[in-house]
């Protein structure tokens, strides 16, 4: 589509645009003023009936479950696609750059580099882990965590090189994670349809409020989701490196 | 009070469907995207948002005064994050794609170069 094109079809979807958003935003509550009971019903119950601490990741893994399943899903489907899209195409060939001048070496990163590599992974699977594993206590949980360990891959990268991070990240076992995760959502899911209540229920042990282990399938879901974004985070990150340092034009 | 919070989300919005619009670079025209979408973000937040609110996590830590925000809106919000990277991330690699057949990043070229 030629500019003039574009700009031609916004001209002409731009009224239908100014006055669906200012109906839109003239009919929105006033800002800091009441919020919906059904919010103000959740936050007084869910601590009480859930034994939970952080009301957010009790809607999300508990109360509206199905929708984190199904935006599980669409992750899932989102990377899935990617990797599709980035395969080595039929004229492309998956091999490490030829080194064109083998008496001149690569020197290997500075030790400060290295140090602080190491450094900053271990702290990042340790916060990784420490905010899926709260998610029921403190704000955080599977999304974030998963995010936070997949950035720790990137971290090696940066302080070691392409053959050193592909050792830390074997393609079939992200691919199990990010699976494993997804169908691990809906086992719990049909944990709830076991033992004789709805899909997804929470059914486990609640435990104490304010304990680790509290809040019944909610820490379970949060593993599960973190396992499942870790992995798809770490797969994107490898594909995109791929484009770069693999996947080449098959010479003709 | 309320003009100017969700007068920066509709500026945000526009700021990005402009970019959007106008865009000469396919990279540039994700971000644009994603800064539109962020728009979305900031207003679930402004409307779950009460004067005075805090975090809507019920730890025994100092006692917070006052009512808590609303946290259906937060729980929508971390959906919104979510499926915006998606997105985002699928629309980088089509990016990688073109750029590989098109050896062109301007949507303005792209209908030159199909055969």
């Amino acid at each position: 589509m030629s500019r003039r094109a574009r700009l031609a079809l916004f001209a002409a979807a731009a009224p239908a645009l100014a006055v669906t958003l200012g109906a839109g935003l003239a009919g929105l509550p006033s800002f800091g003023g009441q919020i919906t009971s059904y919010a103000r019903m959740l936050s007084e119950l869910a601590p009480r009936q859930r034994h939970i601490t952080d009301v957010v990741s009790a809607i999300s893994f508990d109360y509206r479950g199905i929708d984190t399943l199904f935006e599980e899903f669409i992750l899932l489907s989102a990377v899935a696609g990617i990797s599709v899209l980035l395969r080595p195409l039929s004229d492309e060939t998956r091999q490490l750059p030829e080194d064109k001048a083998p008496d001149r070496t690569i020197p290997p990163p500075s030790p400060a580099v290295w140090l602080l590599a190491v450094f900053l992974s271990s702290m990042l699977v340790l916060t990784g882990i420490e905010t899926i594993t709260h998610g029921q206590l403190t704000p955080g949980g599977g999304f974030q965590g998963g995010v936070i360990l997949a950035s720790a891959l990137y971290v090696v990268y940066l302080g070691t090189n392409y053959v050193t991070v592909e050792r830390f990240q074997p393609a079939p076992l992200l691919e199990a994670y990010d699976g494993v995760g997804a169908f691990g959502y809906v086992f719990i899911g049909l944990l709830g349809l076991l033992a004789g209540a709805g899909f997804l229920s929470n059914v486990v042990g609640l435990g104490v409020t304010g304990n680790l282990i509290s809040g019944g399938t909610i820490p379970l879901l949060n593993l599960v989701v973190g396992v499942e974004v870790a992995g798809g985070f770490a797969i994107l990150a490898s594909e995109f490196l791929d484009q770069t340092a693999v996947i080449r034009t098959r010479r003709r | 009070m309320s003009v100017l919070a969700y007068g920066v989300v509709a500026w945000l919005f526009l700021v990005g469907v402009y970019g959007v619009v106008t865009s000469r670079n396919l990279i540039h025209l994700v971000v644009c995207l994603s800064v539109a979408q962020s728009a979305t973000d900031i207003l679930l937040l402004e409307i779950g948002y009460r004067t005075g609110g805090h975090a809507p996590v019920f730890v025994g830590l100092p006692a917070h005064p006052g009512p808590a925000v609303d946290p259906v809106m937060q729980a929508l919000a971390l959906t919104d994050v979510v499926v915006g990277a998606a997105v985002t991330a699928l629309l980088l690699a089509l990016a990688v794609q073109v750029h590989k057949r098109a050896g062109t990043l301007d949507p303005d070229a792209l209908q030159a170069t199909r055969d």
